[in-house]
């Protein structure tokens, strides 16, 4: 017998919002009786864009039922951008939990709203936006390499038969095992990668030339980039014990927000790559900065 | 949960107190070895042979035939395992794509390992294909496993006839009655039957004890190596209140099979008859001339099977579901995959396995709550248009 929460049978006892909307401004559909569960959303937006109605039809378990039911609480008030940043995790929290081989209701609750949220933008703007759904990696349950990908990735997964828990693929005849292995592989060695880039291994205790190199580098690769992509510029100036003295240019250093740039930005950059303890000052007299 | 209507008879079934009340002294007082030289021990030595008595007069046989082994699992794992290994040169197992995994995962794990297997389908009623099983079995085939009754649907297969076609190959032959010991009539004087299993805990004596049998003169390899215990075929000390308490519940099957195929039948036919006409929709699986008389295997369409047992279950109702969901299994039972019964319907299938311990009320109430449950559950499916 599972262990489901008492949030997931308070939803699968007394779902809300169960119904179908007639005049919905998106619908969405997802699943299959074959594939043992299927779930049909509709939303209607008010006047603001807000969701303002959305109710569900599910056929499943418990826990389809459940996600579905917590997922229309959930997205109620939510505009689409809102709504289109829900993730499978999100349903399993507020419903504190489902069993690792109940995952995929989640990720069915997510795929259900995303159609819909699709479905809106194909009606009344006229434009499908052009979502690749990607190539069919497992026929059993038809799953693709994207929606693959995409499980892997949100919910950090790296064995088979966890993707299997949260999207089914690889369930059936396990023909796709192989391919499964190799889209881990690859969505976890981007991590990886991405990863070892962003953080580098902190030495524990670093000497003073060791930082000022430190606290170049971290400018340089992490900061600078990201400051002229918005028109500004940075340059270190000096650094005394703890104490980063900057120089900000361009557009940052006219902004009305440069303070909170500083702090919030560069300091917590300088933080996260060479030490904790670090505060960043800004050189206030260089040129245009008296004027502001 | 203070009161629970029990149909799930064909996962476990109750322990019957006067079993109960023939084991205890062995969990007390009388704890000797039955191997020991001392009548302390020797007592309990004597129990077991009446025991195996008692088990070996339920199936018609001798008492030497009858091996006590821990469960269903583990006899059929002896039966074919044993027997390949007692013909080295052939490679090739028959049986049945609607087996118990008991069987069907060891064959599947014997194919990995070089053998050959197998599988003969059934028809949309679960009825075997026995042109395909003469077909299949050659002079490579060590052994052919049939299963006697099936514990989804309760589809009981002609088995004296299987064991006739097989053996007139001369090929052994072993048949899982795991759901039929108890609650049909079996005789195996009678039959062509050479191994047999069965387990204690569906036919109300506890779990972890269970029966190989093993006609005279069958050549079967020591499975379990130790003490001479079980002639030397399977050592280690015995599970002497399990034995004890099987010896008994075999004598109580005896003793209610009449019952099991008058009253209990009557019980589940009304069942039957009560769901088919209280919800719209459904459709019983199975072969409903040849079934065992207490297993009822219903499926309603567009629904499915993990959410009516939770239902249920807040009645105190518990049964089982062949759905996916329920084992945690992406696809819905093999057996009804087998018969064909569409996904649509095997999501969505209900067993209900009676005892002589259900009554009528029970019946009644289960076929009164039922409708609504459906009901309810339509309404949140998008297959039903309401
Ligand atoms: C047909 C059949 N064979 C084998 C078994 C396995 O028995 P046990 O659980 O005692 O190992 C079962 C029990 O579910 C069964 O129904
Ligand atoms: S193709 Fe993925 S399990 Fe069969």
């Amino acid at each position: 017998m599972w262990d489901y929460t008492q949030n997931v049978m308070d939803h699968f006892m007394n779902p809300r919002n169960v119904g179908f909307i007639e005049d919905a401004d998106g619908v969405g559909e997802v699943g299959s009786l074959a594939c043992g569960d299927a779930l049909t959303l509709t939303f209607r937006l008010d006047g603001q864009g807000r969701i303002a109605d959305v109710k569900f039809k599910t056929f499943g378990c418990a826990s389809a039922v459940a996600s579905s039911s917590v997922l229309t609480e959930m997205v109620r008030g939510m505009t689409l951008e809102e709504a289109a940043k829900i993730t499978n995790q999100d349903i399993v929290s507020r419903l504190g939990g489902l069993p690792d081989q109940k995952m995929h209701c989640s990720v069915m609750g997510q795929e259900a709203l995303e159609a819909a949220i699709n479905d809106y933008y194909k009606r009344k703007k006229g434009m499908a936006p052009t979502q690749p759904r990607g190539n069919i990696v497992c026929t059993c349950f038809g799953v693709t390499d994207l929606e693959i990908k995409k499980v892997v990735h949100e919910n950090d997964l790296t064995t088979v038969e966890e993707v299997t828990n949260y999207c089914k693929a690889g369930g059936g005849c396990g023909g796709c095992h192989g391919r499964i292995a190799e889209l881990i592989e690859e969505v976890q060695g981007e991590k990886v990668r991405t990863e070892a880039e962003k953080k580098p291994i902190r030495p524990v205790r670093l000497t003073n030339i060791q930082k000022i190199q430190l606290v170049q580098q971290t400018i340089n690769e992490q900061i600078r980039p990201a400051l002229r992509a918005d028109g500004g510029d940075i340059e270190l100036i000096d650094v005394e014990g703890n104490t980063v003295l900057v120089a900000l240019r361009g557009m940052c250093a006219q902004c009305r927000l440069a303070e909170f740039t500083m702090k919030d930005v560069v300091q917590a950059r300088l933080r996260e790559f060479v030490s904790d303890d670090l505060i960043v000052e800004e050189q206030k007299d260089t040129p245009g900065a008296s004027e502001a | 949960m203070d009161s629970v209507i029990y149909m799930d008879n064909n996962a476990t079934t109750r322990v019957a107190d006067e079993v109960v009340q023939e084991m205890l002294p062995y969990l007390t007082e009388k704890y000797g070895n039955p191997s020991s030289m001392h009548t302390f021990g020797g007592q309990v030595g004597k129990k077991i042979a009446e025991a195996r008595q008692r088990v070996a007069t339920l199936l018609g046989c001798h008492p030497e035939e009858i091996l006590f082994t821990s469960c269903g699992t583990e006899s059929d794992n002896t039966a074919i395992k044993g027997t390949l290994a007692s013909y080295p040169n052939k490679r090739k197992v028959v049986t049945t794509r609607v087996e118990h995994p008991a069987v069907l995962t060891t064959c599947r794990d014997l194919e990995r390992h070089g053998y050959s297997i197998s599988e003969i389908g059934v028809d949309r009623a679960g009825r075997l294909d026995l042109d395909e099983l003469g077909f299949r079995l050659d002079d490579n085939t060590a052994i052919a496993s049939v299963m006697w009754a099936n514990n989804e649907t309760g589809t009981i297969f002609p088995i004296d006839q299987i064991a006739e076609i097989v053996k007139g190959r001369g090929i052994v032959f072993h048949t899982d009655a795991v759901q039929a010991v108890g609650k049909i009539p079996l005789n195996l004087r009678e039959s062509h039957i050479d191994l047999l299993s069965l387990a204690g805990h569906k036919l109300h004596a506890p779990k972890g004890v269970g029966v190989l049998y093993v006609r005279k003169g069958t050549r079967l390899s020591t499975f379990m190596h130790g003490g001479h215990q079980e002639g030397g075929k399977r050592g280690g000390t015995e599970n002497v209140p399990g034995i004890i308490a099987l010896g008994k519940a075999c004598e109580l099957a005896q003793q209610h099979l009449e019952e099991e195929n008058t009253r209990v039948r009557a019980l589940r036919d009304r069942l039957q008859k009560k769901i088919l006409a209280g919800c719209p929709d459904c459709m019983i699986n199975g072969d409903t001339r040849d079934r065992l008389p207490n297993t009822l295997n219903v499926s309603f369409e567009y629904i499915e099977g993990e959410a009516i047992l939770l239902m249920l279950n807040k009645f105190g109702i518990c049964a089982s579901s062949g759905s996916a969901c329920t084992s945690g299994a992406l696809e819905p039972s093999h057996v009804l995959r087998a018969m064909g019964v569409p996904f649509t319907a095997a999501h969505g299938s209900i067993r209900f396995s009676l005892s002589r311990y259900n009554t009528q009320e029970e019946v009644d109430f289960v076929a009164d709550k039922l409708p609504g449950v459906v009901h309810r559950l339509r309404e949140l499916s998008p297959f039903v248009a309401t």
